[in-house]
């Protein structure tokens, strides 16, 4: 492990959530409630052109026709639509031309985070986009990106300087219609991120970006579009926290990738919102749609790892449109006290000699119930499609649940299939060993854990994958008695 | 008028003809008004995700026959188990036929369903079993137990086993222009008891045939149950199985289940183990073509510790046929040392079949070994080449291949005239002659 057992027990010690701290910057904020009026209120804001506003209608009046899905294996208490403010911008919000101008508070919530921009632009290369309550508020590495053709800003900056994109893409792979909370994002999505790598651009470093829900009774919906023109490569990171709070907060978003012909996208994910407390109370809901389409010989790969959230809802999927494209979905979904995880993905194999690996472990502990569901779907054109899936489960204690929803649907007679899953807990006789050799039941516990994550962690970009590991720990603090 | 609104018209008719006194009559008139409000099944119950009854409830079926008819034994020697000697329970459109039946109440009960649920006698027995594990929120369950009168009646007393396998035949004989027929089994097997069962649909007629059959089991303690399910009916005919298994300690139930013809076939095979150390085994082969249909719901619910489960079905689809696998297991919070397996392997040999599996798991205890695997391929190449090149022509190393596919299942099948019976129809539904009996 990367660090020392000092280090380690010090962590434990702060059982609390730790990044359940309050920024205490002005903010922004509409009245409660969503009608059409709020709408275009949201759309004025942000400037926006007036396409982009009957978009956003469009996709409102569409979302009243829809029900809120229930097959989810989830229980949680209906959020009320009306009792939520749909746009939360920090207040002072002048557009920065170096870290110096930014709000010395907001600073310091980034340095609480660990992800200090300055630190960050020295040392680790990253270019960080922070989206903190819906808005986004500093990019860095503009510059560098901009010397290769790369586009990385915040969506509504794009929805201004590059509406030709925008157009062209945005909802083509989710569409605005495509379910209740794809339709409500649609409709009131504040902000986000959005990525443009030009025809045979390899990225040069990590882009990322970190979303925080600050205020009070906001929910969060924020929309990313990552587009990889032919024969380019980028490598996205997404990381999630918001501060503790007594009362559900809502989360919403839609993340959609286009890989065009040859490209690869790799979007990796650590969701570490508020689960609640150890009575289940407060803590985010997280209903957010993903997705990837690939054309030809493009390759999407999804890396997540779940640790927090009351209630997540959440499947991203790849749509494989083009011949010999390739999905990839490696997931871990950690749930302790009574958090709920219904997660996993859908490949769609639509073209010749698509691939597709999903690889899931879920870990649950405490009361909490932890879901896999997933559909590979091979269609008939779909000559030589391949997928392997592999689900494993983690039960620790006997008051959590784990389940396994895997849809399989083949109809092309050359498609090659293999599901397998597994559920046990941790050999007694595993702990036993560590014991032997010196290592405490609660130690011997987080090794074996990184062991059955292992094939999920590797495919972290490095600086997640220590984060990662340090999350899963923390996580299941506790759990064991 | 639907068939929804015929069902239910027709019940009063029905009422004409049973005791409305007996007790009994009260689970029925409770099951036809849970019908009335859910009527049949539709696609967007997540069950019924991949089968629809649309079609079927076009069909101005008969719901009860109007005459009774005949058949010569020679006529329809070939759909029994000919080679062995058996007790024998056939049905002729519905109609109990004593002319081709052996029943025995020799120190076990081989009969009626008739006669268990209208003779005194069988009162204390009725009153415990009849319709305790079946649902009775299942829409198409309830309708059978609403109208259930006639079917098989099986009770092994404590210590006890039949001499012979038992057969169960339903026949078709197309008397009617459509016919839906709704048979009721009861088997009880008491403590250290055993039985064999072979179940057979077969309609002799190209006219429409749906039978919505519903079966209660009941295995007591050390009790052994073999239930083997012969399902190669015409291309005309239509079955809604219902199985309900109601297992106490130790005992072993298997459930073996072979489709291979038939226009649209459901089983709903369900196991309930309600003691500890208990065996629950269902293995299936599906070999299906043209525009057939069969769907296997299995659902196991491990209720106490240290049970096991085995569950492997084996799927062939070829033409436009379709296929659909859909197994749970459920492990309750103190059913812990739970071993629960489920192996689902299919093979699409056409580009028009489709093949929709969703093997599921949901597990509340913590120290289970549950696993579930499902594959969809193709005959190795490679294997293929290899029996080519050894002088065996194509399509019979293809159906030697598919054979052995499928062979797992046959393994644990327990009378061997039945074993060289199902090897004979799998040969024949795949087209060739094997040459040699495994």
């Amino acid at each position: 492990m990367a660090y020392t057992e000092e280090e380690l027990k010090k962590e434990l010690e702060t059982k609390e959530y730790e990044y359940g701290f309050y920024t205490d910057i002005e903010s922004d904020t509409l009245p409660v409630g969503l009608n059409e009026e709020i709408i275009i209120a949201i759309s004025k804001k942000k400037d926006e052109p007036d396409w982009m506003t009957q978009w956003r209608l469009d996709a409102y009046r569409a979302w009243l026709e829809m029900e809120e899905p229930e097959w989810a294996n989830v229980r949680y208490k209906k959020p009320d639509f009306q009792a939520i403010s749909y746009y939360s911008a920090p207040n002072k919000k002048p557009k920065y031309n170096s870290l110096d101008e930014v709000d010395p508070e907001l600073l310091e919530t980034f340095k609480k985070l660990g992800i200090s921009i300055d630190e960050q632009k020295k040392l680790a290369g990253v270019a960080v986009d922070i989206v903190m309550d819906s808005v986004s508020v500093a990019t860095t590495f503009k510059k560098t990106l901009a010397e290769k053709g790369i586009i990385f800003c915040s969506i509504s900056e794009a929805i201004q300087e590059h509406p030709e994109l925008v157009k062209k893409y945005m909802g083509t792979v989710v569409p605005k219609k495509d379910n209740f909370y794809a339709a409500l994002n649609s409709a009131v999505f504040s902000d986000g991120s959005f990525c443009y790598i030009p025809k045979g651009v390899k990225c040069p470093m990590e882009l990322s970006t970190y979303f925080r829900i600050n205020q009070a009774g906001t929910g969060q919906f924020e929309r990313t579009l990552v587009i990889a023109d032919e024969g380019s490569y980028v490598s996205y990171l997404e990381g999630c926290t918001a501060p503790s709070r007594d009362e559900n907060q809502l989360h919403a978003a839609v993340v959609e990738l286009i890989a065009l012909d040859n490209a690869e996208i790799k979007y990796s994910t650590v969701q570490n919102w508020f689960p609640g407390d150890k009575e289940g109370k407060g803590g985010v809901f997280n209903f957010v749609t993903k997705r990837g389409l690939c054309e030809k010989n493009a390759k999407i790969s999804w890396t997540q790892v779940e640790t927090g959230s009351a209630v997540t809802w959440k499947y991203p999927s790849c749509v494989l449109k083009g011949d010999n494209s390739i999905g990839e979905f490696y997931s871990i979904a950690v749930t302790n006290n009574f958090q709920q995880a219904d997660t996993g993905t859908k490949m769609v194999h639509l073209g010749k000699n698509t691939k597709s690996t999903i690889i899931s472990k879920g870990i649950s502990a405490g009361k909490s119930q932890n879901s896999y569901r997933g559909l590979v779907q091979i269609n008939s054109r779909a000559d030589n499609a391949r997928n392997f899936s592999q689900c494993d489960s983690l039960l620790m204690g006997n008051e959590c649940g784990a389940h396994t929803f895997p849809y399989i649907e083949a109809k092309n007679k050359s498609a090659q299939i293999e599901h397998e899953a597994t559920t046990s807990k941790i050999g007694e006789d595993q702990i036993f060993y560590c014991n032997q050799r010196g290592i405490d039941t609660e130690k011997a516990i987080a090794l074996i854990v990184n062991g059955f994550s292992k094939e999920v962690l590797n495919k972290l970009p490095m600086e997640f994958a220590v984060e990662a590991q340090k999350l899963l720990e923390i996580s299941l603090e506790g759990s064991v008695g | 008028m639907d068939l929804k609104d015929k069902l239910i018209s027709s019940f009063m008719a029905f009422e004409n003809n049973v005791d409305v006194e007996h007790p009994v009559h009260d689970v029925r008139t409770e099951a036809i008004k849970n019908f009335e409000k859910k009527g049949f099944p539709t696609k967007k119950e997540e069950a019924w995700k991949y089968t629809s009854l649309n079609s079927l409830q076009k069909i101005d079926f008969s719901i009860f026959p109007k005459e009774e008819n005949a058949l010569e034994y020679k006529d329809v020697k070939k759909y029994f188990l000919h080679e062995i000697d058996t007790y024998k329970i056939v049905f002729i459109d519905g109609i109990y036929s004593s002319y081709l039946s052996e029943t025995t109440h020799d120190g076990v009960d081989i009969c009626l369903m008739s006669a268990a649920l209208t003779k005194p006698m069988y009162q204390p027995v009725i009153d415990v079993y009849f319709n305790k594990v079946a649902s009775k929120d299942e829409s198409l369950t309830t309708l059978n137990t609403a109208f259930s009168r006639e079917g098989a009646y099986i009770y092994i007393p404590k210590n006890k086993m039949p001499r012979k396998p038992i057969e169960i035949l339903h026949f078709a004989t197309g008397n009617e222009a459509s016919l839906m027929l709704q048979p009721r089994n009861l088997i009880i097997v008491e403590e250290n008891a055993e039985v064999q069962i072979i179940e057979r649909h077969q309609s002799l007629t190209g006219n429409e045939v749906l039978t919505n059959s519903v079966t209660e089991i009941f295995a007591a303690e050390n009790g052994i149950v073999d239930y083997y399910k012969i399902q190669n009916d015409a291309p005309t005919a239509s079955l809604i199985d219902n199985t309900y298994i109601d297992q106490k300690d130790k005992s072993v139930v298997r459930v073996h289940t072979f489709s291979f013809g038939g226009k649209l076939t459901r089983n709903n095979l369900n196991f309930y183990q309600n003691g500890e150390y208990i065996d629950s085994t269902m293995k299936g082969v599906t070999i299906l073509g043209d525009k057939q249909h069969v769907d296997h719901h299995t659902l196991v619910h491990h209720i106490e510790p240290n049970c096991e489960s085995h569950q492997d079905y084996k799927g062939i689809y070829g033409d436009s046929s379709t296929g659909v696998f859909n197994g749970k297991i459920i492990v309750d919070k103190i059913a812990q040392k739970t071993n629960a397996f489920q192996q689902n392997n299919n093979i699409l040999v056409s580009d028009k079949a489709t093949i929709n599996t969703k093997p599921q798991l949901e597990i509340f205890a913590d120290d289970v070994k549950c696993s579930h695997g499902c594959t969809i391929g193709q005959l190795d190449e490679d294997a293929l080449f290899y029996l080519q090149t050894r002088g065996i022509p194509q399509k019979e190393a293809r159906a030697l291949l598919m054979y052995a596919f499928a062979n797992n299942v046959l393994a644990t099948v327990r009378i061997p005239e039945l074993k060289t019976r199902i090897n004979k129809l799998i040969a024949n539904k795949l087209g060739v002659n094997l040459g040699f009996d495994l």
